[in-house]
């Protein structure tokens, strides 16, 4: 079990840039996710990790070790790093049983023979595949496919692991199984893993800590789970984690107003510390709009009802923008505040992230 | 008087049933979705309507005019039926550019060039595509694609529009924009629409009815909001949202959770007159899990064995006895912790006869 | 344990080794026939050049081999759509059957059909002509085999297969939705035909036509043996003619090597242009899910083509192989065919006894089966490097990579001859090792080709987990890489072996009095006018083929059943 550390890490593809300054330090036992859009450089950073890559400049650490150096002209080649990997697309032998696949590691170590079956029945156990070691990867599932390269990274007993979109492959069911498996598997192994997705609700759902990287490689921030959703550090997080309202208002006489109009935004305190500037981005996540009849709140007309089964989602045209609003339906029906396309409602917003309106950009991507 | 009428409309492939006597009437200008799991014949009943396959028994009758029936003998080949139809692979002709692909169904009916250029002009406005006339399909994204199928399908105003899973290929932001555009379109043209598709979200979102199929047989066939508060089977039920099924017994007027006993009575109302009190009863508590309310003093005992952060929700998994029960809730109203224990209030349950094979509901 | 990053690794020293491999096997000889003709005395000539096409003989070959590419070309075309439309668009009965029949005249050397129809329809002994004589009371022979009808005929029926399984593997694999959405347009099955399904599956009829051109215009077999007799050569008879007659003169030479030029030119520029037609993006029609296309229903028409079928494959390879056979049994030629005049004594004779024949099927079995395995791992190697090493200069290797394809057997001889006879010390010529260098200069390009392919489908993930899991590159290789492309590999031995075994056209021009290979030795046995013995070892040629395709299909098919 080993830190990983990257420091002052950049990569170049030629003049293609990925990154120019990455830090990062992933602890001890931990499991981080990187997490960002696609083409962002997630892969190139467990590549780099992983030693597939050697960074432009900058130096890797995993552990006490420092395993890749541009400046000291230091590369320790993957074979000697004690690291396992899982791909996206599982990458297993297809000519060797789900028994020889994960064996092979140990083979390689020249562990004796006897030992080496034990843990490699071991490792498909954990990953409840017992009993199918003789299968070939045809014979198997995509699922159980995957969980072959689980148990294959982890029989070595590696200080890292390193899963490289290891999900995005398998349907939706199958994906809530295998990240919550993985979770497990991390908890009782107690393995420091280093994951890579640009989903960002596996990232929430398995992660210790959090990083999120945008298209230009750039580290926007790195936090808890709770950290990232509840306080994004901008605005590009607070869209990336999910769906979002973008809101430009102004502060007019201590009252918040949708830019350039004169409907106010009801009941919306405005944070002491942003009480020095005068225009804003708000930020909104249509499950903190509350939508009622009569009440206090904003007016606003419904121009498309969708009903989602759990879930009921509206756009609304608010101050001359469409704002999207999603009701839990059992709540909803039950308070009579269901709303049909053309009707008035008010809107009362909870929760709201004030952003700077420099953001604008990024808010409307 | 419908607008297309489905009669016992049968097709058999080999020894397998792939529609066993399907039976549907739909209404002019409806917007109408056939949901199911693959393989479950909505496909073979949408080409059926469209001719690529001939019934083998039943009739399909839209407005007064027969189009296939087995009783008549009689079968209208696609290219005579003046369908719009969309296809999951777009199928967007590569070697003709995007005004010639969606001119192709006037040109073969003979219009006059005038006509041509005016009608096709007409649909690839509606969808966004003018400026595109002179594009060949590589050169174009997904979405684009679609549209171009789309316009090509309303070229020659049809009736009927046949949507064979047509947003299934694109991305799931793209799949919402299409949506919209498909609805806005049909309220413009007014044509009736029968849409396939194995995504209940999609197919609820949609729909001004739809059916539920499984295996050939048509399960259900209501408008959305009704298939999802009363679905009529389990299969209806976990097909059209996440579920819990939770075996539960009703033992002298009141209900437990099999094998829990000791977590209390759940506080919800039996359905009345149908059960009988001389015997204990089995049954399946259906409920989805955000109806579920986690409490300090109501409801029967559980502890909390996992909890997952997913942002705008919290995912439990709650043990009640040896049943697993999952919870969601609205991250502001998760207080609850891994390993606390918990009660649980179930807002609306839905029962199923465990002694009946098929699962049906039992309403009260 | 840290490494430097070192210079020179074993990357670059395979890569160098590898490029050094084709340079000398493939690039030099191209290389010394452009020089041979364009280059006089040390400066760059063209006077000679033109001098040279402009002989009436020469003239002539050229515009013989450009009226024989495109007859070939247009009939390969015509008869290759229809039967592959015919075989994957209709309930036609015995679908499978037909597609394999279709395809045995690929198995089959041309020239041996040629052979064939030789004796079938020589104007005076040629057996059909013979029994019409008798029939029908008549003092001439109707049909005369020699000629540009004969050559375009025989080489049609030999070609056609290369239009037949481009355009219906693009029929059967082709998107039916593509279809569909023309009918519920409107369109009935003749409009969807002309406006849909012909223009997207054109770019595979282009493919096929052009490969057809191609073959046609580098062939000898054919116009050797229908055409010199009546004085019609095309470039690579009249290349031997040249050679030969004058002993390997100078002039002669020289005269074969502007031809070459062309021929490589010519191949060069059709192999470019069929680049382009397949690689135009427009036309991504394969359908990702197997799906059974749109069929027509044949009616009345079913039974008189599917007689029309049979009897097509009945005239092009049931009759001219049967021939032989039995010709191969007659006592002597020109005796009518019947069992008193058979006998199996010539195929002992050839078998058991005969120094010339024996040496013949031992030459091209141990040269062709060396060639083979060299070729396979040269091929691997070199593939390797392409495919998935990251090394600088590696593009160098693609491009000298390419050219082999475009160089056809005449074109290979010849250079051989030029590089291999004294020039840089080393003189092969007339021994079998100049055939040898030929051979694997000749088909380096398949190798390349079918295991390239092997390679791409080995995902560098499948290497790197192996290497993360502690494996060397040289581990990885042997436990990952090999096992994986080890179909392949055999895939390529057996891609080099079959034709290399039955080829003519190399050989004719590389031969010495001992070297001769089973190709050569039919040949000139039919020169010499030994036409049973020809056809007696050509028979046994073609047993070893039949052999060894079956053989290629029980290994390839239980390695797909194992790694599936």
């Amino acid at each position: 079990m080993a830190e990983v550390r990257l420091s002052g890490v950049g990569k170049y593809y030629g003049k293609h840039r990925v990154y120019d300054n990455l830090n990062l330090t992933v602890q001890d036992g931990e499991c981080f996710t990187l997490l960002g859009p696609s083409g962002c450089g997630k892969t190139v950073t467990v590549r780099l990790i992983a030693g597939f890559e050697q960074p432009t400049s900058g130096d890797v650490f995993i552990g006490k070790t420092l395993v890749s150096s541009a400046a000291k002209r230091i590369h320790l080649p993957p074979e000697s790093r004690k690291t396992g990997i899982v791909f996206q697309d599982y990458a297993v032998w297809p000519h060797k049983t789900a028994f020889e696949n994960v064996v092979f590691p140990l083979t390689i170590q020249r562990i004796q023979r006897n030992e080496a079956a034990a843990r490699a029945e071991r490792a498909l156990d954990q990953v409840a595949l017992k009993g199918l070691g003789n299968r070939l990867p045809y014979q198997l599932s995509g699922g159980q496919q995957q969980r072959v390269a689980l148990a294959r990274a982890l029989v070595s007993r590696p200080e890292i692991m390193l899963l490289d979109e290891p999900l995005s492959n398998l349907d939706a069911n199958l994906r809530e199984e295998m990240r919550f498996e993985i979770k497990e598997l991390q908890k009782n192994t107690g393995v420091t893993v280093f994951y890579v997705t640009h989903d960002q609700e596996i990232a929430l759902a398995i992660s210790n800590r959090v990083a999120i990287m945008d298209r230009d490689g750039g580290v926007r921030q790195v936090g808890t789970p709770d950290e990232i959703y509840e306080k994004p550090a901008d605005a590009f997080v607070f869209k990336f984690m999910g769906l979002s309202n973008f809101i430009p208002v102004e502060l007019r006489n201590d009252r918040v107003y949708a830019k350039g109009t004169d409907i106010g935004l009801e009941e919306v305190l405005i944070p002491e510390a942003e009480r020095k500037r005068r225009d804003f981005i708000v930020g909104c996540r249509p499950s903190d709009i509350d939508l009622s009849r009569n009440g206090t709140g904003t007016r606003g007309v419904v121009k498309r009802m969708i009903f989602l089964g759990s879930i009921i989602d509206y756009r609304i045209e608010m101050a001359g923008r469409e704002i999207r609003v999603q009701q839990d339906t059992p709540g909803a029906l039950s308070q009579n505040r269901v709303f049909s396309e053309g009707e008035t409602c008010c809107l009362k917003f909870h929760d709201l992230k004030w952003f700077d309106p420099g953001c604008i950009e990024e808010a409307m991507l | 008087m419908s607008h297309i009428s489905l009669v016992d409309v049968t097709k058999r492939f080999g020894s397998v049933t792939a529609v066993d006597r399907l039976n549907l009437e739909i209404e002019k200008g409806e917007c109408f979705s056939f949901l199911g799991p693959s393989g479950c014949g909505k496909t073979t009943t949408l080409r059926m309507v469209a001719g690529f396959e001939d019934l083998d028994e039943g009739e399909i009758v839209i407005g007064d005019r027969v189009f296939s029936s087995s009783y008549k003998k009689h079968y209208l080949p696609p290219e005579k039926r003046d369908f719009g139809m969309v296809f999951q692979a777009f199928a967007v002709w590569p070697h003709l550019n995007v005004f010639e692909n969606v001119a192709f169904p006037l040109k073969i009916r003979g219009l006059s060039k005038a006509k041509i250029i005016e009608r096709t002009r007409r649909a690839l406005d509606h969808t966004g595509l003018l400026k595109m006339e002179r594009s060949f399909s590589n050169e174009l994204s997904g979405g684009q694609l679609q549209r171009i199928a789309l316009a090509r399908a309303i070229a020659i105003n049809p009736v009927v529009m046949l949507l064979d899973e047509p947003l299934s290929n694109l991305d799931p932001k793209l799949r919402e924009e299409m949506r919209f555009e498909i609805k806005d379109l049909q309220k413009k043209f007014g044509f009736t629409i029968i849409y396939v598709t194995h995504d209940q979200a999609e197919a609820m979102a949609l729909s001004d009815r739809m059916l539920v199929m499984n295996f050939g047989v048509v399960q259900q066939v209501d408008t959305p909001m009704n298939i999802y508060n009363n679905p009529v089977n389990q299969f209806v039920f976990s097909f059209i949202g996440l579920s819990n099924f939770i075996p539960a017994e009703i033992s002298d007027g009141k209900v437990y959770v099999e094998g829990a006993r000791d977590a209390g009575p759940l506080p919800v109302a039996i359905p009345g007159e149908r059960t009988d009190r001389s015997r204990d009863k089995k049954v399946t508590l259906a409920c989805r899990p955000s109806e579920i309310d986690l409490h300090d003093r109501e409801g029967i005992f559980g502890i909390v064995k996992g909890k997952v952060y997913l942002g705008d929700i919290t995912d439990y998994r709650i043990s009640v006895g040896s049943v697993e029960v999952r919870v969601q809730k609205n991250r502001r109203r998760a207080f609850w912790s891994e390993g606390e224990t918990c009660r649980l209030k179930f807002n609306r349950v839905l029962w199923y006869d465990r002694e009946k094979e098929s699962g049906s509901a039992l309403y009260p | 344990m840290t490494i430097d990053i070192k210079k020179w690794g074993v990357a670059e020293i395979v890569l160098v080794l590898s490029i050094l491999i084709l340079v000398v096997v493939v690039a030099i000889p191209v290389f010394m026939i452009f020089w041979n003709s364009f280059v006089v005395d040390g400066h760059f000539n063209l006077n000679d050049v033109v001098k040279v096409l402009g002989q009436p003989d020469t003239y002539e070959a050229l515009k013989n081999s450009v009226i024989i590419a495109l007859g070939v070309t247009f009939f390969s075309t015509v008869i290759g759509v229809f039967f592959a439309w015919l075989v994957s668009r209709t309930d036609l009965p015995f679908k499978e059957g037909m597609k394999l029949l279709f395809v045995v005249p690929f198995m089959l050397p041309s020239f041996i059909g040629a052979l064939a129809w030789k004796m079938l329809l020589s104007p005076r002994s040629g057996l059909i002509n013979k029994l019409l004589m008798n029939l029908l009371g008549l003092e001439e022979s109707i049909f005369n085999i020699y000629g540009f009808w004969g050559i375009i005929a025989v080489e049609t029926m030999y070609l056609f297969p290369f239009v037949f399984i481009q355009v219906s593997g693009a029929l059967e694999r082709m998107d039916p939705t593509l279809e569909e959405s023309a009918r519920i347009s409107g369109a009935g099955l003749f409009t969807i035909t002309r406006k849909i399904t012909i223009p997207l599956v054109m770019p595979s009829i282009l493919a096929g036509a052009l490969l057809v051109a191609l073959y046609s215009l580098a062939h000898f077999g054919v116009p050797a043996i229908l055409g010199t007799q009546v004085g019609i050569y095309n470039i690579p008879t009249k290349i031997y003619e040249k050679i030969h007659q004058s002993a390997g003169s100078f002039m002669a030479i020289r005269t074969g090597t502007v031809l070459a030029s062309i021929l490589v030119v010519s191949a060069g520029v059709i192999l470019y242009v069929q680049n382009l037609v397949l690689k135009s993006g427009r036309f991504q029609i394969i359908a990702g899910k197997s799906v059974r296309p749109m069929l027509l229903k044949l009616r009345g028409l079913r039974v008189p083509l599917l007689i029309l079928s049979l009897v097509y494959i009945f005239v092009t390879v049931i009759l001219p192989t049967g021939t032989i056979f039995l010709v191969g049994m007659l006592k002597t030629y020109g005796v009518s065919i019947t069992p008193d005049h058979m006998t199996l004594k010539n195929f002992k004779y050839i078998l058991f006894t005969w120094k010339m024949t024996k040496d013949a099927i031992w030459n091209s079995v141990y040269l062709s089966l060396s060639a083979a395995f060299v070729t396979m791992l040269a091929g691997v190697m070199i593939s390797y490097v392409v495919v998935k090493m990251k090394v600088k200069g590696k593009w160098f290797l693609e491009f000298l990579g390419v050219l082999p394809f475009s160089v056809p057997g005449t074109v290979i001889a010849l250079g051989v001859i030029l590089m291999w006879s004294g020039k840089f010390g080393v003189n092969i010529y007339n021994t079998a090792w100049i055939i040898f260098v030929a051979y694997i200069a000749r088909y380096m390009a398949f190798s390349l080709k079918s295991n390239s392919a092997a390679l791409e489908q080995v995902h560098d993930s499948l290497v790197e987990a192996a290497r993360a899991c502690g494996a060397s590159h040289w581990q990885a290789m042997r436990s990952i890489v090999l096992p994986l492309i080890r179909p392949g590999m055999v895939a390529a031995f057996f891609l080099i072996f079959l034709p290399a075994l039955r080829e003519l056209t190399t050989s004719v021009l590389l031969y010495g009095p001992t070297t001769r290979t089973i190709g050569v030795a039919i040949y000139t046995l039919n020169e010499d006018g030994e036409t049973v013995y020809a056809a007696a070892l050509s028979s046994i040629a073609l047993i070893i083929i039949v052999i060894g395709h079956l053989v290629i299909r029980r290994i390839t098919r239980s390695r797909l059943e194992g790694a599936q």
